[in-house]
């Protein structure tokens, strides 16, 4: 069901059983006790496609997922949407075929992106099959979660621009 | 000596990651290694030891895509091995979420991933800037099937209202009045889409597959049925072992299925359409025939349209059972746990997805053995590759490389589902 026209959502995305591509799902969590209650916060798998139907209608959403592009396991990136293209190969990590940089590349084509969109990536050490995250993916989950609070407390003037880390 | 390798190291639009290398030497094919990576049971190593009850939806976790064939398939063989029936209308609401599956995970391929092939574009995004109402349709037709496995799975990601038995809930009749006219519309969509997509180019390439699916006698082989080829295979899922084999190859972590006796077999669309063409609706039915096609396609290019004519053939059989349903008094049936080994295979989008599960008395699990539709089409493509390159041998690296992509996206490979990574690597010197 689609947020109220105008609402805020959290979209954490990974596979509990691939151990750090289950970060955004893991501050997903933490976000569904600390965020505001007007915040909805969803847990998905990555599929581009489900996630163009998932964002239909919210005003702002903040994506968080795993990434694997060769920086410190941890590394924490933050992408706006509408300041730059997402790099495909960035999100390589995903499963499939039609990720999350493909999703917002293919929603911006059809119109289709929301007003505001803010990227998370947080960089994964290892994405074997099992539980847990590496020590070092957990602190940053840790680190991604004050970060959305900040960014859902100044949600007017989210910056136009990305700011990395 | 003039040799080339064709290399491509990241396979681009198929479920996952892997790699292709072609190795061409005086103009003629020397090698062809479809790689897989990743180690690949430990999915398996981490079912041993858990309870029963467990098995869906853990395994439903190894694909996003089809998640609905993982737990049938591990469900059917949990009820196989303590001898539970299910409801009559607890099975016509698996093969319903079935249904969903299949209009959620063809459309994707065909439209997203498959198409863009034809049209000659990159990808779907590019494909999107001069089509945008192709690839809209595409995208409200997945929605439908996402919608129907969202409401009768819980949720369409990893649904979790599968269980042995049954279903923890199930909806009234009047639950699915919304669908009626969801479904009236995917299956007026799909029927655009067997139009749109036998318009297409297809290369000239006819291969003598032996297909292996499921085929019951009174439907559309999806939840269940005996194993069939059109080389004399007619066997119980339960025999599945005695007739196909699973080889460790170097070039793949992945295993590779082969037949004891006859070696590559194809599953999937093309497999069940050819051996169950008789059993789909006279509506789908008509849309091949109308397409120009038979009961016969051993064209895999072709797989596009064929996947177009099941799409409609899920809409139809949704809404027949959608109009057929009443509430069952439970949603699932008790389950005594026994000492046992029970067998479930079902057909994922991609082709028959076959679980094996050893259990102690209580429910245990001792041993788990899991095939999916891409190691068993695995050594197909491989085959199809050998026999596609030489044709296309003339064509300039770059093009070469490009139709090895696209023979290889004709079995939407799901390497997330045989393993995590694929990447694709053809190489000429």
């Amino acid at each position: 069901m689609p947020p109220a026209k105008g609402g805020t959502l959290i979209i954490g995305l990974g596979n509990q059983y691939r151990r750090d591509d289950a970060v955004g799902l893991t501050v997903a969590r933490h976000l569904k006790e600390a965020a505001p209650a007007h915040v909805r916060v969803l847990e998905e798998s990555g599929e581009g496609t489900a996630l163009i139907d998932s964002w239909q209608g919210a005003d702002t959403v903040i994506l968080i997922d795993a990434v694997h592009s060769g920086a410190k396991p941890g590394a924490v990136r933050r992408f706006d949407a509408h300041g730059q293209p997402i790099p495909t190969r960035f999100f390589h990590y995903s499963t499939h075929a039609f990720g999350v940089a493909e999703a917002i590349e293919l929603a911006r084509v059809l119109g289709q992106l929301p007003p505001r969109l803010i990227v998370y990536g947080i960089e994964g050490k290892t994405f074997e099959a099992g539980l847990g995250l590496s020590p070092e993916v957990e602190k940053a989950a840790q680190e991604v979660v004050e970060r959305v609070l900040g960014d859902l407390c100044c949600n007017h003037h989210l910056p136009g621009v990305s700011v990395l880390i | 000596m003039k040799s080339r390798t064709i290399k491509v190291d990241y396979l681009a639009r198929v479920e996952g990651e892997g790699a292709l290398y072609v190795k061409i030497s005086d103009n003629k094919v020397k090698d062809v290694k479809f790689k897989i990576w990743e180690p690949p049971r430990l999915f398996e190593a981490f079912l041993r030891g858990r309870n029963y009850s467990e098995a869906p939806d853990i395994t439903a976790r190894i694909c996003g895509i089809c998640p609905i064939a993982y737990q049938m398939s591990s469900a059917h063989a949990m009820e196989a091995a303590f001898g539970v029936t299910v409801d009559p209308q607890v099975r016509a609401l698996r093969r319903l979420i079935y249904c969903g599956e299949w209009i959620e995970s063809h459309p994707l391929h065909v439209y997203l991933l498959h198409a863009p092939d034809f049209l000659g574009y990159e990808n779907a995004i590019q494909a999107a800037q001069d089509h945008p109402e192709i690839v809209q349709r595409g995208l409200q037709l997945k929605k439908v099937g996402n919608d129907l496995m969202a409401f009768l799975g819980g949720r369409e990601i990893h649904p979790i209202n599968i269980r042995v038995g049954g279903f923890y809930k199930v909806p009234t009749k009047q639950g699915f009045a919304p669908f009626i006219e969801k479904l009236k519309w995917a299956r007026d969509a799909a029927l655009e889409t067997v139009r749109w997509t036998a318009t297409l180019p297809f290369p000239d390439f006819e291969q003598d597959y032996e297909f292996v699916a499921l085929r019951h006698p009174d439907e559309y082989a999806i939840t269940e049925g005996r194993l069939v080829s059109n080389k004399g295979l007619d066997i119980a899922i339960s025999e599945y072992d005695d007739h196909f084999v699973e080889e460790h190859v170097a070039h793949a972590n992945a295993l590779r299925s082969t037949h004891k006796g006859r070696g590559a077999y194809h599953v999937g669309p093309l497999a069940r359409y050819n051996l169950n063409f008789d059993k789909l609706s006279p509506l789908a039915q008509q849309a091949a025939r109308d397409a120009g096609f038979g009961p016969v396609c051993r064209n895999p290019f072709k797989s596009i349209v064929v996947r177009s004519v099941e799409t409609v053939y899920a809409c139809d059989e949704a809404l027949r059972i959608i109009d057929q349903y009443e509430m069952p008094e439970k949603p699932a049936v008790e389950v005594q746990p026994r000492a046992a080994t029970g067998h479930g295979c079902t057909e994922a989008p991609r082709g028959i997805l076959y679980h094996r599960y050893r259990l102690d008395a209580q429910g245990v699990i001792l041993d788990a053995k899991i095939v999916a539709p891409t190691s068993q089409n695995q050594k197909c493509i491989e085959s199809d590759l050998w026999q596609f390159v030489p044709k296309y041998i003339d064509l300039p690296t770059e093009e070469l490389t490009w139709r090895c992509e696209q023979a290889i996206r004709n079995y939407d490979p799901c390497i997330s589902c045989a393993t995590h990574f694929l990447k694709l690597h053809i190489e000429r010197d």
